[in-house]
């Protein structure tokens, strides 16, 4: 356990599995006090059990990020509970299924809007409300390689990370002088058990993923968290406003 | 300390002021022998006197980074004195003077040029082989937010930042998987040298120039160190060919 985050309470949307739940272990052994929200209440209970059973502190709060009620309700449970928000990672996102443009359906477009684009919004404003009585704080927004280049059959997708990366940055020059930091960090393939699912852990799907990469590998989830935690810490404090990519080089193609 | 690049061996560039001054003595606080690397030998010495003195390890190698025999010596005896070479901060550069296209000297230009596009090529061209026989490495190269905009008055600069970019993401890669990862810092606003004569020929007060900042301040030079250190720690193993933004979100208003 180290301390670099000792006595920092922290947000994690989407917190239960995936990268979302790298970051809130990572946080967590750097010494913060976690909140894990997410919709699963099952996986969001695990993930603070192992927290906890590591001798980290954490706590879960179920939150669908598309309905603004409970988006503020994960603020003020977060407040009761330890008081202030210095850091927040707005991960809870979902990809859709790979269809052409034509043959997505409104409803599939509207709700991968709602959760990618408009629930971190809705995040966003309930945490810098906070933050904003503080006059400081720390917004890292997940946003994805998808965010920066563009993406046949995930189209939907890809509009809502280019509009993650539109909002961190309006939001980091809104904010810029009240000490708050909004950056986005732009992953490219990461081996989360959802990938897996999705490509498949061996295979031909798989490898093509792999040699898609310029590493011929994907990231991590630690290697994620990893970033994450750089980009929330002292450490990164003149970093605002950025997108950081972590590809291994994928989107410079 | 806290050993982020313990027994590591870097390598800096421009390390006699400014930002190259900073990374150097970061990454001597976080325990790496660093070759400090400048054509100002007395400027040069004092910052290796320095590091020794708060108990950190370094050494003075005079470069002219314009001349290939004296880069080439300039790795091999880093290797020679520390026996590897695992970071390298590729610095040197400087902006030229302060003139529109139609009036810039032919001379100013190439010396700009010569210096911070084919004298960091020139340190990456040396430097990588070595990196190759040890299985890896991590480069980072100093560009600007130069290299993101145009810059009146500073054309030769820009462009020779815009190049810095174009160098790291195709050395980033032709090298990607094999361990040896390439990255870039492009600095805002940053207390050195450099920066003084920029608003001095601007004719800017300090206060206006603060007021064009979002944050509403220059970046203290640990600012720009801390990320280089991060990009040469393990910790970013996932980053490449990424140009990392430090500018408090200056160049995205």
């Amino acid at each position: 356990m180290g301390d670099q985050f000792k006595d920092k309470v922290v947000i994690v949307t989407g917190g239960s599995f995936g990268i979302g739940q790298a970051c809130a272990e990572a946080f967590a052994r750097e010494g913060a006090n976690v909140v894990i929200a997410a919709r699963g209440e099952q996986n969001g209970n695990k993930a603070v059990e192992s927290i906890r059973k590591a001798g980290g502190e954490a706590m879960f709060v179920r939150c669908e990020v598309a309905d603004e009620d409970q988006v503020k309700n994960l603020i003020d449970t977060t407040i009761q509970k330890y008081g202030r928000l210095d850091i927040a990672v707005n991960n809870a996102g979902h990809g859709g299924e790979r269809k052409l443009i034509a043959d997505v359906s409104i409803e599939d477009f509207d709700s991968i809007m709602a959760v990618n684009l408009r629930g971190t919004f809705f995040c966003m404003k309930y945490e810098l409300i906070e933050m904003l009585k503080q006059r400081s704080g720390v917004i890292l927004n997940m946003s994805s390689a998808n965010g920066i280049i563009g993406t046949p059959l995930f189209t939907a997708y890809t509009a809502s990370k280019h509009g993650v990366n539109g909002l961190t940055k309006s939001a980091a020059l809104e904010y810029a002088k009240d000490g708050i930091r909004v950056n986005a960090l732009l992953p490219g393939g990461v081996a989360t058990p959802l990938f897996d699912k999705v490509y498949g852990v061996d295979g031909p799907k798989r490898e093509a993923v792999r040699e898609g990469h310029p590493t011929k590998r994907e990231g991590t989830m630690e290697e994620a968290a990893g970033a994450t935690l750089f980009l929330c810490s002292d450490r990164a404090s003149y970093i605002n406003g950025a997108c950081v990519s972590m590809d291994g080089g994928l989107t410079i193609q | 300390m806290s050993g982020l690049l313990q027994d590591k061996v870097a390598l800096v560039t421009g390390g006699n002021m400014g930002i190259g001054q900073a990374v150097a003595e970061a990454m001597a606080r976080e325990g790496a022998k660093v070759v400090v690397s400048a054509r100002g030998e007395d400027l040069g010495r004092k910052v290796v006197e320095g590091i020794r003195k708060s108990g950190g390890e370094a050494t003075f190698v005079r470069c002219d980074v314009t001349d290939a025999s004296q880069v080439k010596a300039l790795v091999d005896s880093t290797v020679e004195t520390y026996g590897r070479l695992d970071c390298a901060v590729n610095n040197a550069a400087y902006e030229g003077a302060m003139m529109r296209v139609s009036e810039l000297p032919t001379e100013v230009w190439d010396s700009v040029l010569n210096t911070n596009v084919r004298g960091l090529w020139l340190c990456m061209k040396y430097e990588i082989p070595h990196m190759l026989k040890q299985g890896g490495g991590s480069i980072v190269n100093m560009s600007s937010i130069s290299a993101i905009f145009g810059s009146p008055t500073l054309a030769a600069y820009g462009a020779s930042k815009f190049a810095v970019d174009g160098l790291t993401k195709s050395a980033a890669l032709e090298y990607a998987g094999t361990g040896i990862r390439i990255n870039s810092v492009c600095p805002g606003g940053t207390p050195t040298a450099m920066l003084a004569r920029i608003k001095e020929s601007f004719g800017l007060s300090e206060e206006e120039w603060k007021e064009s900042t979002p944050i509403g301040r220059d970046a203290r030079l640990e600012e720009m160190a801390d990320p280089v250190v991060w990009l040469c720690t393990d910790k970013s193993s996932y980053v490449n060919g990424h140009a990392m933004v430090v500018d408090g979100a200056y160049s995205i208003q």
